[in-house]
C-alpha cells in the first residue's frame, strides 16, 4: 500500500477520535484498521497463488502426505505443454467460449432491440426471457439430458417434426459431431437474458435527443443504427463479452451435467480436465502447474481486453 | 492413529465388547438398494449392542469423490466405511484403514471363511499378502440379464434358428453375444422397437472400464507380465487386448439402443426394466431388482456370466469391503460391528434380504444355488473374477483409462492399438511418478 494512501486515512480520521488513542500516531492507527484486510488478502489471495506456482514444480499429491516432496523443476510444465489430449481440451474451450459469445451476443443484442420497442406486453416478455438464467445449471443440465435424449427428447422430436428425420437416429450428447453444440445450445439458452438484459440497459442509456437530431439530419434508420447504437451501445456488448467469456472459461457445472465432457474428449473443457487431474487423480503438482498455465493465460487475455474495453469507452 | 495405539484399541474392543458404553456409530456406504437393506438388518445389532446407527450414503456417481475427500481429509464423518475395492491400496498405505489381523485373530474370524476372490479383491493389501484392511461385505459381479420371455417365443426362436443355425438362447461366448444383440436390434416386439444391449459406456467415474474388462480380460489382456511387476508393454496392448477392445467398440456399434453413449449402471436397468433392450451388462447387485420388477421379473428374465471369449473366461469383480476408518473416536463399537456382520447368521439374512454375502458358508450351502434364480450364474460370476488395480493410485490409473477406451468406442477416434498404447504411456507415467518404474 502506498504512503500517500495511508496519509490519506490518516488525514481523514478525525482529530477527537486521534487524541484518544494516546500514544498512537494518526499513521499508527490507520494501519490497526488497515492492516486486518491486506493480511486476509495476503492470506486468501497472494498465499495460495505463490504456494500454487511453488507446487506446480513438484510431484506432490494431496492424498499421499506421507511422501515427501521432490522437486521436478520444468517436468510438469513440459508435460502439460506436450500433451495432445490437453491441448483438445484447450481447443474445446475455445470452440465453446467462442461461439457461446458469438451466438448470446448476436441474440441477445436482438432481443434487447425488440424488447426496447414499445409495445404491449413487453415486461411480460421481458420476464419469461430472463426465467432461464435464473434456474441452477445442474438443473438446466440435466432437463437438457431429457430434452436431447433421442428416443422421448422433446429435441429430437421437434427437429423430426421439422427435418422428417427419424428423431432415434441421432444424439445430440452422445456423437462427437453434435455434442459441443448440444453444449452451445444450451448455455446460450440459460445465458442470452444475461447479454440481453446488458443491451437493454445500454440501449435505454441513449438519450432520445440523439436520435431525435439525427432526424432533423434526416438520417435514415441504418444511418442511425451503425453511427448512433451501435458506437454508443459497444461498451455494454464489450462488457458482457468479458463478463460470458470469464464465466464460460470456468464452466463447469452445466457441461459435466450435460455429457460429463464426452463423448471422447470432445466436451472436455479445461475446467473439467483440470479438476480431473487435481481432485481425482489427485496430481496435485501436475494440476497446480495445468492451473498457473491457465492463469497466466486468462489473466494475459483479460489485460489486452480490458485496455480496449478502455479505449472504446474513452471514445 | 499409529498401529500400536489401533492395535491397544482392538484388544480393548475384545475385552469390552458388550460392556463398552453405548456409542453413535456412522456407517458410510454408497446410496442403493443394498444399502437400505443393511440398514434394516443394521436394527438387529443396535439391538443387541446397544449403539445406535447412523448411514451415511452417498450416489454411485459421488460416491468416490465424496468418500476419498472424507479419507484424505482425516476426516470423522465415517466410523465404518463400505468402501470400493480399488481403494484399499491407497487408503491402507496412507494408514486411512485400521489393519485387521490381530483383531481377526482374536475374535477367530477367519479368511479362509470367505470366498478366495473377494478376500484378494476387497481386503488385501497387497495383493496375495495375509494382510487384511477389511472384511468381504458385498459380493459383486459383472454378469448379464436377458429377456427369457422373448428369447421362449416360438416364432423368434425360429427366426433366429434359421439365421444362426443354432437355437435361442443364453450366449456362451462373446461371439454368440454379439449374434444375439444384433438379432434384437431394431425388432419389433410387440408393436415397440427393442435393441440388443444395453452395455456400460459411461465416461465420467469408471463405467466404461468396468464394461470393457469383460471383453478385454477374455482376449487376453493382461494388466502386467505376471514375472515382471509394472511391465506393461505386450501385455496392455497385446494383440488380444486390441482384437477385444475392437469387439466391444463393435458391440456398441451394432447393439446399442440410440442415445446410450454414457451408460453405466442405472441407466441399463432403465433401458432393460422399460423393454428396451433384450440383454444388459450389469453388477449382479441389481438382479433381485430385477426379479422383484413387475415388467421383467417373476421368470420373465434369465442371467448368465460374463461370456466366454478366445483367451478365457473372466469377469470384473465389483463389490466391497468393510473397513474401520483409522479417524474413528468410536473404533470399540465400529470392531463390535465388525464381528457381528462376520456372523454366519448374518450373513445368511444379508443374502436373504437381498445383500451378496460373500461367505463360504452361506454361498457353498447345500441349497443355495436354487434359492433364487439367479444364485448359480453368481456362484459361476464369481469364479470367474478378475479385478483393477488395486494400487493406491488407482485413480490416475483408472481415469486415462475411461478416457482411452471412450474415445475409442464411443467416439470413434483413432484405433484400439492407439488407444491401448497410449494407456501404456499413461500407466507407464504413473508408476514412474510412483517410482515403481
Amino acid at each position: 500500500m502506498s504512503n500517500s494512501v495511508i496519509d490519506r486515512a490518516a488525514r481523514a480520521t478525525p482529530t477527537v477520535v486521534a487524541q484518544k488513542v494516546k500514544g498512537l500516531s494518526d499513521r499508527a492507527i490507520a494501519w490497526i484498521f488497515v492492516a486486518p484486510t491486506i493480511f486476509i488478502l495476503l492470506a486468501i489471495n497472494i498465499f495460495p497463488l505463490i504456494w500454487t506456482i511453488y507446487l506446480s514444480f513438484t510431484n506432490f499429491r494431496v492424498n499421499r502426505p506421507n511422501n515427501a516432496i521432490e522437486w521436478v523443476g520444468l517436468r510438469n510444465y513440459e508435460r502439460i505443454l506436450g500433451d495432445a489430449d490437453i491441448w483438445m481440451t484447450m481447443q474445446a474451450t475455445a470452440h465453446f467460449l467462442i461461439w457461446t459469445i458469438v451466438c448470446q451476443v448476436v441474440i441477445g443484442f436482438a432481443l434487447a432491440y425488440l424488447i426496447n420497442k414499445k409495445f404491449k406486453g413487453n415486461d411480460l416478455w421481458t420476464t419469461i426471457i430472463v426465467f432461464p438464467m435464473m434456474l441452477s445449471p445442474a438443473v438446466v443440465g440435466n432437463f437438457w439430458t431429457f430434452l436431447y435424449e433421442p428416443q422421448i427428447g422433446l429435441f429430437n422430436y421437434v427437429v423430426g417434426f421439422v427435418t422428417g428425420a427419424d428423431p432415434s437416429s441421432f444424439s445430440m450428447i452422445g456423437e462427437v459431431s453434435l455434442a459441443p453444440w448440444s453444449i452451445v445450445i444450451v448455455d446460450t439458452w440459460m445465458w442470452t437474458p444475461f447479454v440481453m438484459l446488458i443491451c437493454l440497459a445500454g440501449l435505454r442509456s441513449i438519450p432520445d435527443s440523439i436520435y431525435e437530431a439525427a432526424e432533423c439530419d434526416r438520417a435514415s434508420k441504418w444511418r442511425q443504427f451503425w453511427t448512433i447504437t451501435i458506437p454508443m451501445i459497444l461498451p455494454f456488448l464489450m462488457l458482457a463479452v468479458l463478463f460470458r467469456g470469464i464465466e464460460n472459461f470456468k464452466m463447469f457445472d452445466l457441461v459435466v451435467q450435460l455429457t460429463g465432457g464426452g463423448p471422447g474428449n470432445t466436451t472436455t473443457l479445461t475446467s473439467i480436465d483440470l479438476k480431473r487431474e487435481a481432485f481425482e487423480k489427485w496430481r496435485t503438482g501436475f494440476s497446480s502447474a495445468y492451473a498457473v498455465i491457465l492463469f497466466v493465460t486468462v489473466f494475459g487475455l483479460a489485460s489486452i481486453y480490458v485496455k480496449a474495453l478502455n479505449k472504446v469507452k474513452q471514445r | 492413529m499409529n498401529s500400536a495405539a489401533a492395535i491397544g484399541l482392538m484388544f480393548g474392543a475384545t475385552a469390552g465388547a458388550g460392556s463398552a458404553q453405548a456409542a453413535d456409530l456412522t456407517l458410510c456406504w454408497a446410496a442403493w438398494d443394498p444399502a437400505n437393506a443393511l440398514v434394516e438388518m443394521s436394527k438387529d445389532f443396535e439391538a443387541e449392542s446397544g449403539h445406535t446407527m447412523s448411514f451415511e450414503f452417498v450416489p454411485w456417481p459421488n460416491f468416490a469423490d465424496r468418500m476419498l475427500n472424507e479419507l484424505n481429509s482425516g476426516g470423522k464423518l465415517c466410523d465404518l466405511l463400505i468402501g470400493d475395492s480399488q481403494w484399499i491400496g491407497g487408503a491402507a498405505e496412507n494408514g486411512q484403514y485400521v489393519k485387521l489381523n490381530d483383531f481377526f485373530d482374536a475374535q477367530g474370524i477367519k479368511m479362509d471363511d470367505f470366498l478366495p476372490a473377494t478376500v484378494t479383491g476387497y481386503a488385501e493389501w497387497p495383493k496375495n499378502t495375509p494382510n487384511y484392511y477389511a472384511l468381504p461385505a458385498y459380493a459383486d459381479v459383472v454378469g448379464w440379464t436377458y429377456r427369457k420371455d422373448w428369447f421362449s417365443r416360438p416364432e423368434i426362436q425360429a427366426e433366429f434358428k434359421e439365421k444362426y443355425g443354432r437355437d435361442l438362447d443364453a450366449p456362451k461366448t462373446l461371439e454368440e453375444l454379439k449374434q444375439v444383440g444384433e438379432f434384437f436390434q431394431g425388432r419389433e416386439i410387440d408393436g415397440k422397437k427393442v435393441y440388443g444391449a444395453a452395455i456400460y459406456t459411461e465416461r465420467g467415474s469408471e463405467g466404461i472400464t468396468m464394461g470393457v474388462t469383460n471383453v478385454l480380460y477374455n482376449y487376453g489382456f493382461q494388466y502386467e507380465n505376471p514375472d515382471k511387476p509394472y511391465d506393461l508393454e505386450g501385455f496392455v496392448n497385446s494383440d488380444g487386448a486390441i482384437e477385444g477392445l475392437e469387439f466391444y467398440k463393435a458391440l456398441y456399434d451394432c447393439c446399442t439402443p440410440p442415445g446410450a453413449s454414457d451408460a453405466y449402471m442405472s441407466q441399463n436397468i432403465d433401458a432393460y426394466k422399460s423393454g428396451q433392450v433384450a440383454m444388459q451388462m450389469n453388477f449382479a447387485f441389481i438382479w433381485p431388482g430385477v426379479e422383484a420388477d413387475p415388467n421383467v421379473g417373476g421368470g420373465k428374465s434369465g442371467y448368465f456370466a460374463n461370456p466366454a471369449g478366445p483367451a478365457g473366461q473372466f469377469a470384473q469383480l465389483g463389490g466391497q469391503g468393510i473397513s474401520v476408518v483409522a479417524n474413528t473416536e468410536n473404533m470399540d463399537a465400529a470392531l463390535e460391528y465388525i464381528k457381528w456382520f462376520a456372523q454366519k447368521e448374518v450373513q445368511q439374512k444379508w443374502w436373504d434380504v437381498g445383500g451378496a454375502s460373500a461367505m463360504r458358508a452361506v454361498v457353498e450351502a447345500p441349497g443355495f444355488a436354487a434359492s433364487q434364480p439367479f444364485a448359480q450364474t453368481f456362484l459361476d460370476s464369481m469364479a470367474i473374477v478378475k479385478d483393477f488395480w488395486a494400487e493406491p493410485s488407482y485413480a490416475s490409473l483408472l481415469l486415462p483409462m475411461q478416457q482411452r477406451v471412450h474415445n475409442y468406442v464411443v467416439a470413434g477416434n483413432g484405433t484400439a492399438k492407439e488407444a491401448l498404447d497410449g494407456l501404456v504411456k499413461d500407466w507407464d507415467e504413473v508408476f514412474e511418478d510412483e517410482g515403481k518404474k
